[in-house]
């Protein structure tokens, strides 16, 4: 269970205002917004690499809101999957392990279910120069695994990709963290996206997260007019 | 640059390269002064003597010691200036580049008057830690002369790693200590070895702060520039020749590592 209370920080000039916010064990959370809307920061901020200013977060009832990245087992893929360009695949995702003390051999063979489940077995000795941008993805997301987090952040984890790799790694990402049972956030822009992952979705405007729900219920509900825009300005293309 | 639609040749094309020709042949032409000026027969015969090959060895052990040191002070010092930002930091940025503009003998002149302090009395008072008129001096001479090129270099290594990865790494377990040794330095690899390749070459040269500091006693404080200057004092032109081609090989050998190492480009450009 996450729970987020009031939590206020700021990056330079712009301040993510009193956020709360539930997550439950194993929900797959969407946090949409607009660009500069403050959901990466957000998501920084939970990871322990931005300074809250006031309120708690919380991870299964343990106070984490100031302990170091660390120490809170929360696995995040950043948006260009910050892969290590000096170490090759199987380094990549047994990094964590490898920090923790495990040998390269028993990293590898505790790391093995996860390579196996997003087929990177045939890849452990490439280096990401040479993947494929769903590639790196998968290695990215087996890498923020590897540690069995608490908390899977995903940012904008397909933003980057084409059409008919986006659909299949959004499909991919949905039946691993199903499979893994990880809370999971993920943050996008697309609504298109959220239909296709979320359990239940939130939307961050200037700072603020101003509506949490199921999603179909906050394009039905929208509380304000801007998130009526945000979400149904992603649904025109479908229509 | 991709190339452009129109003439492959035109005039800034000509000028900029007739500029660049131009130098090159000069340093070339000077070269080539020096090799065919040295007989091959005079360039071993002076290598066979003591005090040459004593210069050589003294020049090699002092490089050597002072670039183990350069390499401990370079990285955590290149590191601190990438990374961290406070009250002062630009102007001890501009603080580390000092001994590269300073006229060399300028060093050599505030390193004898700090020891004349009552500081640098007391240092010299230490048994163990004698710096003047000793190789610990000229160790000292060619660390100030040669640090800051490797911390520039160290750096714009470090420059060049995106931050971003380093915080990855604390979120995947690491310490700070483990981000920097795990992630930072295996990336920043190529720009410290070549960082402390041109530093232990410009050590190689030193020498008026060595000659200030610690003297050119023969077959004491004697370094291959001390010999090539007192040759040249006394008018024999050729065992000056002869270490001029041995230091000449070594800064050719230094370039050619740095180039390989791909690193030229990310000091002076940025």
């Amino acid at each position: 269970m996450i729970e987020i209370r009031d939590l206020t920080f700021r990056a330079g000039d712009f301040q993510v205002r009193s956020v709360s916010l539930d997550v439950a064990n194993g929900e797959y959370f969407v946090l949409l917004g607009p660009n500069g809307s403050g959901k990466t920061l957000l998501i920084s901020c939970l990871c322990g690499l931005l300074r809250a200013e006031s309120g708690r977060i919380l991870i299964d009832g343990q106070d984490v809101t100031h302990a170091e990245p660390r120490l809170r087992r929360i696995g995040y893929v950043p948006q260009d999957y910050g892969l290590f360009p000096h170490l090759n695949v199987a380094k990549n995702v047994t990094f964590a392990l490898r920090a923790a003390g495990h040998s390269r051999a028993a990293a590898l063979v505790k790391a093995g279910p996860l390579i196996e489940k997003l087929r990177l077995g045939h890849l452990l000795d490439h280096m990401p120069a040479t993947l494929s941008g769903g590639e790196r993805q998968k290695v990215a997301l087996a890498r923020a695994l590897a540690i069995q987090p608490r908390l899977l952040l995903l940012d904008e984890p397909v933003s980057a990709l084409d059409g008919p790799t986006r659909a299949e790694v959004i499909e991919q990402l949905r039946i691993v963290q199903r499979d893994v049972g990880v809370t999971t956030i993920h943050v996008c822009h697309s609504t298109d996206e959220a239909l296709a992952v979320a359990d239940r979705a939130g939307v961050m405007i200037d700072g603020r997260l101003v509506q949490t729900g199921r999603l179909e219920e906050l394009m039905e509900h929208p509380a304000s007019p801007d998130v009526a825009r945000l979400l149904n300005a992603r649904l025109l293309p479908r229509a | 640059m991709p190339a452009v639609a129109g003439p492959r040749v035109h005039g800034v094309s000509i000028a900029t390269t007739t500029f660049l020709v131009a130098f090159v042949m000069a340093v070339l032409v000077l070269i080539a002064a020096d090799l065919f000026y040295a007989k091959p027969e005079t360039i071993l015969e002076v290598l066979r003597l003591p005090e040459v090959q004593h210069a050589i060895y003294l020049s090699l052990v002092t490089t050597a010691i002072t670039l183990v040191l350069v390499i401990v002070f370079a990285v955590p010092m290149g590191y601190a200036l990438s990374r961290y930002r406070f009250p002062g930091s630009v102007v001890l940025d501009a603080i580390v580049d000092l001994p590269i503009v300073l006229p060399p003998v300028v060093v050599g002149v505030s390193l004898l008057v700090f020891f004349r302090t009552s500081a640098g009395q007391w240092i010299e008072s230490v048994p163990w830690l004698g710096f003047v008129y000793t190789v610990k001096g000229i160790v000292l001479c060619q660390f100030f002369m040669s640090v800051s090129y490797a911390i520039r270099a160290s750096k714009a290594s470090f420059d060049g790693i995106d931050r971003r990865l380093e915080h990855l790494a604390l979120t995947l377990g690491c310490t700070q200590a483990q981000a920097f040794l795990r992630v930072s330095l295996p990336m920043a690899r190529n720009g410290l070895v070549a960082g402390a390749v041109m530093a232990w070459a410009r050590a190689v040269g030193v020498f008026s702060p060595v000659y200030v500091l610690a003297g050119a006693v023969r077959m004491k404080t004697e370094l291959m520039p001390t010999t090539v200057w007192l040759e040249l004092s006394i008018g024999r032109i050729e065992p000056a020749l002869a270490l001029s081609l041995v230091m000449l090989a070594i800064a050719m050998v230094a370039l050619v590592l740095i180039h390989l190492l791909g690193q030229t480009h990310r000091w002076w450009g940025l």
